[in-house]
This record gives structure tokens, sequence and C-alpha cells, in this order.
């Protein structure tokens, strides 16, 4: 069967040559004008003038458009509160666009949108959290907090209360291709959109709405990214909308592209977090309870903020069971970029918090980490439990949730819990414990340089928390001659997802995955689709894919039986076969004769995620169908002198369930963990006083380059993973959880601080090297 | 203006009148519809622009969006379409890409397919750094270093050697942009002093993309063979202006190991290859990187205008942020410096080890007899708003025994030489405290104390 097959990338040979076509890449018909947008100069004030007469008299430049030029909606908001497009009487960031210019090309439009002379009326700007806090300048009016259990008096009965605080950068996403869009004026005002995006059908919307037309008028395409992290989710709106509304103002096919500086100066980057933490414990270290309070800092504009910071309180248990917590989650506006959706999607940032925890609880204990971590674990599934494979298809029963399931937080019982087992084995096949001891000895020895080691665990929640976003359609077509057309509301941003499910597809039908056509995303074939995110690609789409084609091949196997005189359900489709009987055909004879005998041969296909119901007011439902499990252990060496550090090896064991496609699911657990690293050390967003972003360009933001990979990085997928949840062909998502792997770099270079001296080092991220020797000073003084 | 001349994919290509800040990005794009070769940063950083570059001098990386079109006048260049055969079939690291998952976005790929052709054409395995300016957000690297070292023992296949046989039909172009000779040089540049001139265009180039500066009248240098000259004499070392930073590291290295390793994890391969030693000390970086190493190292500057040469200590022609010892019309000829028994040691201080700009670069030169310093040169990098001398510090230093005790002692000199300052890339604290450490380093690593992280292993 195709599925479970290592198949590279279905793009990796047009990859390789340089034909991969990307939005910027298409041909583009003579006459296509390029826009760019002029930016606003302060963090925040009123507009008194914007004077464009040296823009529009600029070389190249066919049309300036600003708020007011803008014949319907000027909203590019993902989120039921508005973001206008162009700024109106008001900016709320340095960096926001004010102008678009539409010009001859792309250097020319660039140009001319530097020439606008604009004067502002400056007002105090809001950057950080404190003076957001100060002000009280908030989104969601007050804090979100979710409860279970008793948590002052659970503190309050602890041997020992834990407390401490720390800070968490946000991260810029870095997709190698910047934000991009086309958009081309076919008949009858109708509009075809190329757009870089991971949510099409919200570009269709956005684009609709700026146009005056009902959705049937816009069409959006979109065949790859060139990466998107959560980046593209909705940050993409702003130039496809601009070129929509551009070309149908001049009748000419439009194209932006943003200027690598540009995409990060305007655009919303992961969400910066403080995290406050008061945990009680027993004398054997198990958390009786904990109060967490998360400041998140959102940017000017709601974006994705809420579900971001709702998602971040739904991991602050991560892999452990909480008694009794109260997590009280403020979501912060302020005059920066609009932070955004970027990968783990503020699960992340809980994690962090309740790893940090862990940690800081095993140091005043005196204990290894790891032991502490595991006895706080949330008890192991069992064998024969809720949602395990016995109870296949059988309806959710509310008897789950029995005596020896422990709840979340959230209180949704953990039904598949297990990294007991996953632990277990990393522990073996890293030689966790030697290693651990040998480190402390090399420690003795070596007065400048440090190493640490730390394992870390990772529990990620599987499905948008919105849960009307967990549906999805497909549309397949088996033509004549036997070949397959593909398509459903996925997108592909590197994550190998259209191999993924094609090699679904190829299942169903028994044939080579070369039989079947990967056709680009497109809104036309298949409507109203969720963003590509959450993790949840393979989960949504390789379900409905497989709905769509085993509708054909089920009529398929009705035109062979009959001819037969066979039960249909016996027509087997294997090995690019069709045996019904004592009879085989291949697939193509089988297809034709389908044909001939006047069968539909095309066929949607729908899926929505079973089992979730979530009240996200009040902290209580099950808004995950499962959980993705997975760990890491990761040794650092750092410098005393210069708190200069680097990774020396990780050993990773992750949880894809019965994967898809292991290659492409061991890619993700690489590349995740190592942009997971990267955010927690090197990766720095620096804003200077008056709101500009001061790191703007790959010259002074720095994402992992070769040599920062870990020199020994052994990575696998946990060989007796297997979904309890009926998954596609039992399969996990992964996506977003193993992002979360790189929290061991981080605890690792804190455990190699604690070398230093006697106090706990509460690091903050990221873990520079300032930061590091800033923090080996500290606690060298203690 | 004249025509300039160059192969592309192995076909030959003239232009006439090009503008002459064009850069072979856009051109390779717009022009010519070679889309494979991609725009991430437009400013040298991240590699996805990466193409092949042959000349006489052999076969190397650069970076498409900083190489001005006249640049490439006379040499031939191969973009990720012209990377396989022209049947289709793939080249060796191409198809190693793909078996190894090496792709994901498949944005980064065709600079990273380019920097493993350049670096299997060239014989090389250190993989690490061939592929330090390729970034990719997807992969972690892991499966495109699997796929490096899986194509490293294949033979190179022969339509990559077809270009240097090509290049001898080339004849050269376009004398005006493109001086021949110092003297050519000096002549044109006392009757142009307000002129532009374009060395490896690896920070004129950002003035172009990101500053959307006009920079004409312009000149490029990278035809005068003689600028070019690195001289090892017995007593001397005498560097050209217009040597490359790549070539730059190949002479220093067998005479000072760390000058060589600083200029290892100087940018990147691509703009290694690209950048010059005269390009780097005239454009008045406050940072550097080579020259604290220069300076540390007692390097005399030699200067040109007209007729007319000057030669100066290295450290004398930085007298302040943005502004040099040049007069109009005059230039770098070459750097020299004495040679010496190696006492040099250079500390780089950055986030990334690689391809990043320094927070700090501190180059210690100090020489110990019978366990007392008698002589010490430092200069930093990135404390100043030039490369400056820490001439309390070596004061307080000279004469003293060589132990910590003296690096204490000179405590109190560091903020007398340097006031440093707070930006994105480090605070002014933390970049006084790692300057002192510094020289703690280089006493311990004296002592034989382990004091490199990038020398330890797992």
């Amino acid at each position: 069967m195709t599925v479970a097959k290592p198949l590279p990338h279905d793009a990796a040979v047009l990859h390789v040559t340089g034909a991969a076509r990307y939005v910027d890449d298409i041909p583009a018909p003579a006459g296509t004008l390029s826009l760019a947008f002029g930016l606003s100069e302060v963090a925040r004030g009123r507009i008194v003038s914007m004077d464009l007469d040296a823009v529009r008299a600029a070389e190249g430049v066919v049309a300036v458009m600003t708020a007011g030029d803008l014949p319907f909606a000027n909203d590019v908001s993902p989120s039921p509160s508005p973001e206008p497009m162009l700024a109106e009487d008001e900016v709320f960031y340095l960096g926001q666009p004010l102008f678009c210019v539409v010009a001859t090309s792309h250097l020319l439009a660039r140009k001319a949108a530097r020439l606008g002379k604009t004067v502002y009326e400056e007002l105090p700007a809001i950057l950080t959290i404190d003076e957001a806090l100060a002000a009280d300048s908030r989104f969601e009016g007050g804090p979100v907090v979710w409860s279970k259990g008793d948590v002052d008096p659970a503190l309050a009965g602890a041997t020992r209360v834990i407390e401490g605080s720390l800070e968490i950068g946000g991260q810029e996403h870095f997709y190698l291709e910047s934000q991009a869009a086309m958009a081309w004026p076919q008949e009858g005002g109708d509009m075809l959109v190329m757009s870089s995006s991971q949510h099409p059908t919200e570009i269709q919307h956005k684009v609709a709405e700026a146009l005056g037309k009902p959705m049937h008028a816009v069409r959006v395409e979109v065949r790859r990214m060139g990466g998107g992290f959560g980046g593209k989710e909705s940050q993409g709106n702003a130039l496809a909308v601009s070129c929509a509304v551009a070309a149908q103002l001049t009748g000419r096919p439009c194209r932006m592209r943003y200027d690598r500086d540009d995409d990060m100066v305007i655009t919303g980057k992961r969400h910066d977090f403080r995290i406050a933490y008061r945990a009680g414990i027993d004398p054997e270290g198990r958390i009786q309870g904990v109060d967490f309070t998360q400041y998140c800092r959102c940017g000017w504009s709601q974006d994705l903020s809420l579900p971001v910071a709702d998602r971040a309180m739904l991991h602050a248990d991560n892999a452990y069971h909480l008694p009794a917590a109260r997590i009280t989650s403020h979501r912060l506006k302020t005059n920066t970029q609009s932070a955004t959706a970027f990968r783990g999607f503020g699960g992340p940032q809980g994690m962090v918090g309740i790893e940090r925890v862990l940690d800081h609880i095993a140091h005043e204990l005196g204990e290894d980490p790891l032991e502490v971590r595991r006895r706080n674990f949330y008890r192991a599934a069992r064998a024969d439990g809720p949602g395990s494979a016995k109870r296949f298809g059988g309806a959710y029963s509310p008897k789950a949730a029995d005596a020896e399931t422990q709840t979340t937080p959230y209180h949704m019982p953990v039904e598949d819990f297990v990294l007991h087992d996953v632990v277990d084995a990393l522990v073996d096949s890293s030689d966790y414990n030697a290693r651990r001891a040998a480190i402390a000895e090399w420690n003795a020895a070596n007065p400048i340089l440090k190493k640490g080691i730390a394992l870390t665990p990772v529990k990620f929640g599987i499905s948008f928390t919105l849960t009307h976003l967990n549906q999805a359609g497909a549309l397949v077509h088996v033509y004549q001659d036997g070949s397959i057309h593909m398509n459903h509301g996925g997108t592909e941003m590197g994550q190998g997802l259209f191999q993924k499910v094609a090699q679904v597809a190829a299942s169903r039908f028994g044939v080579d995955v070369s039989k079947v056509k990967i056709t680009a995303t497109d809104t036309a074939k298949v409507p109203n689709t969720s963003a590509t995110a959450a993790s949840s690609g393979s989960d949504l789409n390789g379900m409905a894919v497989k709905a769509a084609c085993d509708t054909i091949r089920d009529r398929m196997a009705e035109v062979i039986a009959a001819e037969h005189q066979a039960d249909a359900a016996s027509v087997r489709f294997e090995d690019g076969q069709v045996h019904v009987g004592g009879a085989s055909y291949s697939f193509e004879e089988v297809a034709h004769q389908a044909y001939m005998a006047r069968t539909s041969l095309s066929a949607t296909g729908f899926y929505k995620t079973p089992k979730i119901v979530w009240d996200r007011i009040n902290g209580q439902g099950r808004p995950f169908y499962y959980f993705a499990y997975g760990a890491a252990v990761t040794e650092v060496v750092l410098d005393t002198l210069t708190g200069e550090n680097r990774i020396l090896r990780a050993d990773i064991l992750h949880d894809a369930g019965a994967s898809l496609n292991p290659a492409l699911d061991i890619g993700q657990v690489e590349g995740g963990y190592v942009q997971g690293a990267g955010w927690l050390t090197m990766e720095e967003l620096v804003w200077n006083g008056k709101g500009r972003l001061m790191t703007h360009a790959p010259s002074t933001y720095k994402i992992p380059a070769c040599s920062d990979r870990p020199d020994v990085f052994n990575v696998a997928l946990w060989d007796a993973g297997r979904n309890r949840e009926d998954t596609i062909y039992r399969s996990k998502a992964v996506g977003e959880p193993p992002f979360m792997l790189g929290i061991s770099a981080f605890l690792a270079l804190s455990n190699a601080i604690e070398a230093c001296g006697s106090a706990y080092p509460s690091l903050d991220a990221p873990a520079t090297p300032e930061q590091i020797l800033k923090t080996v000073m500290r606690v060298q003084a203690s | 203006m004249s025509q300039i001349a160059f192969l592309l994919n192995g076909d030959l290509v003239r232009l006439n009148d090009v503008a002459p800040t064009t850069t072979l990005l856009d051109w390779l794009r717009e022009e010519r519809r070679l889309t494979g070769t991609k725009e991430g940063c437009n400013e040298g950083d991240c590699g996805a622009c990466t193409v092949m570059v042959t000349d006489a001098g052999g076969t190397r990386a650069l970076n498409a969006c900083i190489l001005f079109l006249p640049q490439l006048d006379g040499k031939a260049v191969r973009t990720v379409e012209g990377i396989g055969a022209p049947d289709g079939q793939l080249h060796p690291v191409q198809q190693a890409m793909v078996d190894h998952h090496g792709s994901q976005c498949g944005f980064c790929t065709p600079g990273f397919v380019v920097s493993m052709a350049c670096a299997h054409l060239n014989g090389r395995r250190d993989f690490d750094d061939q592929l330090a300016g390729n970034l990719c957000r997807c992969t972690g690297y892991a499966p495109i270093v699997r796929a490096a070292e899986a194509a490293a023992d294949q033979p190179v296949p022969e339509w990559m050697a077809e270009d240097l046989d090509q290049l001898a039909a080339l004849e050269n172009g376009a004398p005006d942009l493109l001086p021949e000779t110092a003297d050519q040089l000096a002549v044109w540049y006392e009757e142009h002093p307000d002129a532009t001139l374009v060395a490896g265009a690896t920070d004129v180039g950002l003035w172009v993309t990101k500053a959307l500066r006009d920079l004409r009248p312009v000149a490029f240098l990278g035809g005068i063979a003689e600028l070019k000259r690195i001289e090892t004499g017995d007593d001397v070392v005498r560097i050209g202006a217009m040597a490359t930073l790549t070539d730059v590291g190949e002479a220093v290295a067998p005479l000072h190991p760390d000058f060589a390793e600083l200029i290892r994890r100087y940018g990147s391969v691509q703009v290694r290859n690209a950048a010059t030693i005269g390009g780097n000390i005239a454009n008045g970086s406050p940072i550097g990187d080579s020259p604290p190493a220069l300076i540390a190292l007692g390097a005399v500057l030699h200067l040109r205008k007209g007729d007319t040469r000057r030669e100066i200590p290295l450290e004398d022609f930085f007298l302040d942020y943005g502004k040099q010892d040049r007069a109009p019309g005059e230039f770098v000829e070459a750097v020299s410096f004495p040679r010496q028994p190696d006492r040099l040691k250079c500390y780089k201080l950055s986030k990334r080890f690689d391809q990043d700009i320094s927070a700090v670069c501190g180059c210690f030169n100090i020489t110990v007899q019978d366990g007392v310093v008698a002589g010490a040169r430092i200069a930093f990098g990135g404390l100043a708003g030039i490369p400056k001398r820490a001439a309390h510090v070596e004061a307080a230093l000279t004469g003293q025994p060589w132990t910590l005790d003296s690096d204490a002692a000179a405590y109190g000199a560091w903020a007398q030489d340097f006031t440093p300052m707070t930006d994105m890339r480090a605070s002014a604290d933390y970049r006084l405290e790692t300057a002192r450490n510094m020289l703690t380093r280089y006493v311990l690593e004296d002592t034989g104390a382990a004091a490199r992280v990038l020398e330890v292993t797992a």
C-alpha cells in the first residue's frame, strides 16, 4: 500500500531543478503592474496630512491608493474585529501601510513608496507588556481566567511553593518566500487571485468584500508556498486585496511581493509572553496546585490573538497532571506589529511555562528534573481504555472520564497518554543517565566551559479550538484512462501534505501514487475551506479525500461486480489491479468500463472531526480530538566568559501515530526542533524605544544556520505509534508538535548554567549569548 | 555605454547599454524569465539566489541579488536551471537532495543546489562552511547535509566542465566601466572623485537594493588583476585591495590560523567569494572584521591618488564613524603587515556563529617573554564607531606578568579605551564585559584550558 511509504515530497524534482513555480514566478501577462506600500514612520499618531504628489509624479507610477480610494471594505481582518488594510485617520504601529503605489515595476513601486510625506500628531505609544498593563490596554476587556479545583487551598497546603517568572520572546517566521500575491481581472468583473496563502478561502472572502462582489466572483488558487509556519494564515490578506482592488481599478493584472525588510516590518510574528507562576508541591515534587499568569503581547490588532492566547492556556499543563490549576491570561494591545499565528499557536509559550516550573522544582529539590517530570506525568493510557482500538468507530462515551482517567485543567480526560513509554525508550536510546553523570564530571574539570542536558516531553492537542473549522472537503476525478485528479482544501507550504494525501488516494484505489495528479488548491474546486493550520492538514484533508475516493471506488466496484454477478463488497483494489471473483483487470480497464457503463467517476468528499466540544469562555470541554506526543534530549555546551553556546547532540523520539509517510514526518520533526531551538536561543526581535523593529532583515535577525543544527542528531518516530482515535490510517498530526521539542535546548542551557553556582538560573528566552552571560554572572554571584 | 559579454548556462549573452547597477537576480527573473533563482532577502544573507560563476580563477558561488551585471563580464554563470544536464538528467547533488528529502517548501532549494554543486565541483566537504550562506527554515539542515555527503563521491558531471573551455572565446568588453589596470583606475577616479568604486558589491549592493540609491558614475574593479595579488614575502605580507576574503583566508591560514578562522566566520562562502579586503577597509565599518585583526598585526594601508601614493598605519585610517582618512579620488591599493611569530588570537562574538555581524570582535597580538608581556597590540570592532586599538589596556599589560592577575589589573583600562553603545546586537555592558573576558580567555588558552565551544563535542 502506498500509505506509510517514505516517498519524496511531491515536488522534490521541481524544487531541485528550479522548476517549482511560486507566486512571483508565474509568468505575468504583458502590462502587469507591481505594488508597494508606503509605511507609517511612527508607532502611534493621528495623520494630519499625507502629501503623495511626489509619489504620483515618480517614474512608472500608474496609480496611488489611500484608504479613501478603496471602493468597498478597507478590512483585512481574519477575526470579527476590524483591521484596516490602509490606515484611516490614525496609525497604530511603525510600519503600518498608509498608501499603496501601483507602478510598472516592483523596483519603481518601491522607490515611489518612499516619497510620501506624512505629517503626524504623535501620540504616546504603548510598546511593552508593562506599558500595556499600566494603560490597561487589552483585548477582551479583562483577563480570561480558567480554573480547575481549588488552587488557593492547594497552594496553602503545599509543602513548598515555588515561584518565579520568565520572559519569552517572539519569533519572526522567516519563510524564505516573502508574502506575495497576484490578481488577474477576468470578464464580467470576476477576479482570479494567485496567493502565497495558507487560507485561500479567507483570501477569497476578503477580496470579495473589497470588490463588493459575492464570493463566487473570486477564485483563489494556491499551488505552493515557500514556507508558511502560520505567517501566511492571515498576513497575506493585504497583498491579495490590494492587488485585486488595483487590478479592478486599472483593468490590468497586478502583483505584489514584500521586500524582505518590508515583510518583517509590516507582518505579525509569534507572540511574546511573560509567564508568572506559583506552584505548590508535595515533598516528592508532585504539583498540588499551580497558579499561572500569562501576559501575551498581541500588537495593534486582534488578528488571531484570542485563539493563540487560548492555546497557550490549553498547554499550561503540557504532560503533567495538575490537580488544581488557575490560568489567567492577559491579552495586551500594543503599538507593534499584530502578533499572529506561528507554528504551535501559543502552545509553545504555555508549554515553556510549565516546563520551567518542573525544572525549577527539580532544582529546589536537588533532583534530576526527569524524575520530577515522570512523577508528575499524567497516568498512562489503559490498553483497553476509551479511545483505544477496541472501541474503533464507537461513539464517544461519557463513561470515558472514569475514575482512573485524569483530566486537564480544562476538564478534558487524557485518554491516550503514551509518554511513559516514549520517555523510557528515549532514555535508553540516548543513554541519558550515563551522559548526565559524565556531564557532571566534565563540568567539574572545566572551569570556563560548561555542559548541560535536558529531556523534555511534548503533549500537544490536535484540533482547531474554533470547533467549526474542523471540517474539510475534497474533489476527486477518475478519468476514463484511469488517471486520477485529486484536489482538497489543504495548502502545500513544504510540509508534504499533498504527497501524504496523494498516498491516501492511491491506497484507496490500490494504484501507484504516480497515477494521482496533485493539483493546486482552488476555491472553485473545493469551497469553504479552513486554513491549513493547527497541524490539521492531513487529518482533515486525508479523510475528505478518502471519502471521495471511496465513493468512486464503490461505484466502480458495483459496475465490475455486476458484470461478474459478484458482491460489490468483495471487489478488491490492489497493486494497480481490480480483483473480482476469480478475475483481475487493470485499474485503467475498470475505469474505462465504468465510464462506458455511464457511471459518475467524480465525487466530493467531506469530513468533520468527531467528539469535539468546547466552551472557550469557561474553559471547559474537549477541544482536542487527541494528543500528539514526543520527547527530546538535548546536550549543550556554553562559555561562561561570553555566553556563546552550541547544541552538541539531540535525540528525539516522536509519536506520529501510524505515519502516512515516515520520511516526510521525520522532516517535520527535524525541522521543527531546529526552528523551536532557534526561537528560544539565537532568534531575538529588538524594538527601539520608538517602536521601530531594529531586527528587520536576516543581517540582524538570526535564524539557525547549517552549523547550528546539533552535531549529533538522532531522530526517530516511535515504532509503537498508532492513533487511538479513528484518524486517517491511524496517523497523527505532525506539523506543530515537534517545534516544542526545542524546549529541551533551552532547558539544557539552563542546566549548564546551574553548574556555575547554587541559585536557580531563571533564564529568560531567547537565551542569546548576552542573556546567558547575564544569567551566568547572577548564578556565579549566588 | 559599452557591451558586456558572459556565458549563461552555456549560452553566450551580449548586453548593450545595460544599466550598471542592474542586479543579476532581477535580470534573470525579469528579463530572462529564469525564475529558479529566488529572491529571499535581497541583501546577500539567505543564499536563495546563489549562482555559480566561473572564470580563470575557478568556480565560485555568489549571491545574484547583490551582483551587478558588469561584474560578470568575461565570466560564465550557471543558475539552477543550468546545473542539471541539458537532456534533463539531474546533477548528483540534485538527485541526492531528492533521495534524502532535502527540500520541503523548496524555495531555498535552488540556492542550496547551486552551493552544493560548487562545493562538489571544488571537492569541498566542509559542508557546514560551504552551506553557511544558505538559510533554510523548513528542514533543520540535517537532510541537506546528508544529501551533500551522499553526492560527494560521485564524479563531477562532464557538462559542468564545459564553461571554462568556452570562456577563452569571450573577448573583454567595457573598459570605461571596467578598468584593467590600477593606473587606468587612478586616472579615471581622479577625474571622477564623486564616483562609486564597486569591488565585491557585498556592501555597495545594499545601497542599491535596500537604500534604492543611484550610484552613478560607477567603476567596477574586478578586472584589475594587479590589485588582487597577495605577496607573502620574508618580511612583509602585502595583500592587494581586490583580493577576496576567500583568498585572504587561504593566504593567512599558515601564518595566523586565528585570523583565518575569523575570516571563515566572515559572511558566508558567497560573501567571501565577492567581498574584498580593500572594500572591507575602505567602507569604514565600525566592526570589521578584518581591520581589528590587521591592526593587531601592525598593518599599514597603501593609498593612491593619481600618481601619489602614501602609507599610513591602518588604525589611523579610521577617523570617526563613517569618516576615513581618504581624499576624494583616492583609493586603497593594498594593505600589508610584517611577518612575525604567531601570537594573534581573534575572538568574534555574535548571536550566530556563521554569517553574523560581530557584536564584539576582539583581536589580541600579545608577545610574552619569560612570563612577562613584552608587547601588546589589541584592537576591537564593535566597541566604538570605528575599529579601534585598546591603547590603555595595552599599556596596562605591557611589562606585567602574563597571568589572570594582570588581566585583572587592566580592568579599569577598558573603560578608558571604550564606551560602547547599545544596539540590536548587544548592550554596552555586555560588550565591555566580554571584551575584558576575551583577555581572560587568551590567558587561559595559553595555559591549555578549553575555552572555545566550537571545539567541544558531545
